[in-house]
């Protein structure tokens, strides 16, 4: 099988899953019943909640796969994605505050002040690890992880003090069963910001080998860095104000296709963009499938697998990686 | 139960056991001993101050009642903060370096998720039908044989590198925790319940039994540590210079990390995982006793767990007014030491 093959085949699999998971659920809708007696009832709950639901799922997943791939390229470090590098967290930050300073602010605001929170966490990210000298490429998602935890503490202070405590965890779960129609459509910004991603594929691998090659072949080593930030947190901002952290997503992702197809971005890129989708619809289909008919949201089951997949690639090549 | 109750078990106790250690017999031992001494005493009277305002500051109606209920809240800090501050000294002299800890290796998110499970093997009808001193003894019992092997597989056989290790051991935490919460929300709402106040015991909410019990197996804990406190300093010069010294390696590696792990499930039971607490502890006191010698670190790493637990708890709540839980602050100090820790260079 040669590439293209081998990628129709995946897609043709993520199409599969998208299809089953738009006939699984508490309310019966088949595409029987979708010809039958009580169509109109099954067409309302498939347009309302299950296509909303599998098309939200298809662009987190695979926006946040491919923001991961950025900083990946961006900090030159395998381990590094929105949730190991601070911008989660400052995103989730960014939303405690809005929410209480100004409770009125309409959903676009909120990933507004989200987004420029995230922005702000993942600068600080990249400050500390310019200032420390790098002794292991480990030290990169510690440091990330630590400073993660730092704000999130930060966080759960205010939050506990306010009793937002509930409303944290919300934000902070991802979550796909409260995607409606009308509630999700935020996350087509980050298909926009995927296609961008996709288009400067090649921009961020030569931005990947340092400020002194990315001006040595002419492109403004700032302002990839840039776009590449602001990709990355806007796409955690929407996600995470529409359904929350979906964790380790954007680690696992492009590492196992570095495994399948090299480094090469751009032709990466369409492999995280199919992976990233079907991994989360796979883990959100077995969230709704394991424990009927109440769901099990699907960011606890990506941190389960997303976890021990993690811990797989760390320890499956230790010389590679000490 | 005050501090003085604990002093007796305590390993400065054993102080004559240790002059066997090489770098205690020698000269320049002067000046490091009146300066340990005098950081322990000024420990010491601070942590008495601060039990003794936790105990009596903006005490309102019967004494009888205030100082009992303040008394059980004291004693459970107490011991909390001598399992934490033992146990992370012994295990970062176990596996020779400052930066492990056991929480931060995922140890108190094993514990978690043992409980976990009990409760989703067994039912919690079931699992509510056991003595909780039973169920408790249990738990720690399999927390000590898990952590065994988990420590076994990572530091045994090939050596791993150390930054692999922390990562490797955050991801656990990270994977437990996870497998926890995925199978809290598999059990029904009412089991749930009954889970979550076993799991969330604050220092607000102890059981008396327990507590009682757990001031058993410290003790027990204890007496074993202190029976081998003698090769800590060598143990901590490295496994080839332990071996070379005469120590049973593997044999008190082995009982070291009993220890560790008994203290650990007691802290955990008692008021939940807390993750950079041992790590703020054991660091203070190598800074402030500038000394390797466990019969000074330990002690003082004890005495500033109690007097930032106690001590916290009364700044937060008489001082400052707030009541939000000590926990949260010191997961944002500890987050930050960590970051210092490993920007310095100290994790080599």
């Amino acid at each position: 099988m040669n590439r293209t093959t081998r990628l129709a085949v995946a897609v043709l699999g993520v199409l599969a899953l998208a299809f089953v998971s738009l006939f699984v659920g508490v309310s019966d809708v088949t595409p029987a019943s979708l010809l039958g007696p009580d169509r109109a009832e099954a067409w309302n709950v498939l347009l309302v909640s299950r296509v909303p639901r599998t098309v939200a799922i298809i662009l987190a997943g695979a926006s946040m796969a491919v923001a991961g791939m950025i900083m990946q390229m961006l900090v030159r470090n395998r381990f590094v994605e929105p949730s190991t590098a601070g911008t989660v967290e400052s995103a989730t930050l960014g939303i405690l505050v809005v929410t209480v300073l100004a409770p009125g602010v309409p959903l676009v605001g909120k990933m507004g002040v989200a987004m420029v929170f995230a922005l702000a966490g993942t600068a600080l990210f990249l400050r500390i690890l310019r200032a420390v000298p790098l002794r292991s490429v480990l030290v990169v998602p510690l440091v990330g992880l630590m400073l993660g935890g730092v704000i999130s503490a930060v966080t759960t202070f205010f939050a506990y003090r306010l009793d937002l405590m509930q409303s944290l965890a919300s934000w902070t779960t991802g979550d796909f069963s409260g995607v409606l129609r009308g509630r999700y459509e935020l996350l087509w910004i980050s298909f926009v910001l995927t296609v961008v991603a996709y288009v400067a594929a090649d921009r961020f691998t030569v931005a990947g080998m340092g400020p002194d090659v990315t001006t040595s072949l002419g492109l403004n080593h700032r302002r990839v860095v840039t776009l590449g930030l602001v990709i990355v947190s806007m796409v955690t901002a929407v996600v995470v104000v529409t359904v929350g952290i979906v964790p380790f997503l954007g680690l696992v992702v492009p590492n196992v296709v570095s495994l399948l197809v090299g480094d090469h971005m751009r032709r990466g890129v369409p492999w995280v963009v199919v992976l990233g989708a079907g991994f989360v619809l796979a883990c959100d289909l077995l969230g709704r499938v394991v424990n009927q008919p109440y769901e099990i949201p699907t960011g606890v089951v990506v941190g389960v697998v997303g976890s021990a997949l993690f811990l797989f690639l760390l320890l499956r090549r230790p010389a590679r990686v000490a | 139960m005050s501090p003085e109750t604990l002093a007796p078990v305590r390993p400065p106790a054993a102080g004559t056991a240790v002059t066997a250690a090489p770098d205690v017999v020698g000269a320049p031992r002067r000046r490091p001993r009146s300066r340990s001494a005098t950081v322990l005493a000024v420990l010491s009277a601070l942590t008495a101050a601060a039990v003794a305002a936790f105990l009596v500051l903006d005490a309102q109606g019967a004494w009888s009642f205030v100082l009992p209920f303040r008394g059980t809240k004291v004693a459970t800090m107490i011991l909390v903060g001598y399992a934490i501050a033992v146990s992370t000294v012994l295990f970062q002299t176990v596996t020779n370096n400052r930066i492990l800890t056991p929480s931060v290796m995922g140890f108190d998110a094993l514990y978690v998720l043992i409980q976990t499970t009990l409760v989703f093997g067994l039912g919690s009808a079931r699992v509510a039908a056991i003595d909780p001193r039973l169920r408790y003894l249990v738990e720690v019992a399999v927390m000590v044989v898990l952590a065994g092997a988990l420590y076994r597989w990572l530091f045994g056989g090939a050596r791993r590198s150390l930054h692999l290790l922390v990562l490797v051991g955050i991801v656990f935490g990270v994977l437990f925790r996870s497998v926890a919460g995925l199978m809290q929300r598999l059990i029904d709402p009412n089991e749930f319940a009954v889970l979550q106040d076993t799991m969330l015991a604050s220092f607000n909410a102890v059981d008396r039994s327990l507590l009682a019990l757990s001031f058993v197996l410290v003790l027990a804990a204890s007496v074993v540590a202190w029976r081998i406190s003698h090769t800590f300093d060598v143990l901590a010069l490295g496994r080839e210079t332990a071996v070379n010294l005469g120590v049973d390696h593997d044999r008190i590696v082995r009982v070291v990390l009993v220890v560790v792990a008994v203290l650990v499930s007691v802290a955990t039971a008692l008021v939940g995982p807390v993750t950079f607490f041992g790590l703020l502890v054991a660091n203070l006191a190598h800074v402030l006793v500038r000394t390797h010698r466990h019969r000074v670190v330990l002690p003082a790493a004890v005495l500033l767990g109690v007097l930032c637990l106690v001590g916290g708890q009364v700044v937060l709540e008489r001082v400052l007014g707030l009541n939000s839980s000590i926990s949260v602050v010191v997961e944002f100090l500890g987050g930050i030491a960590f970051l210092v820790l490993l920007l310095r260079g100290a994790a080599r």
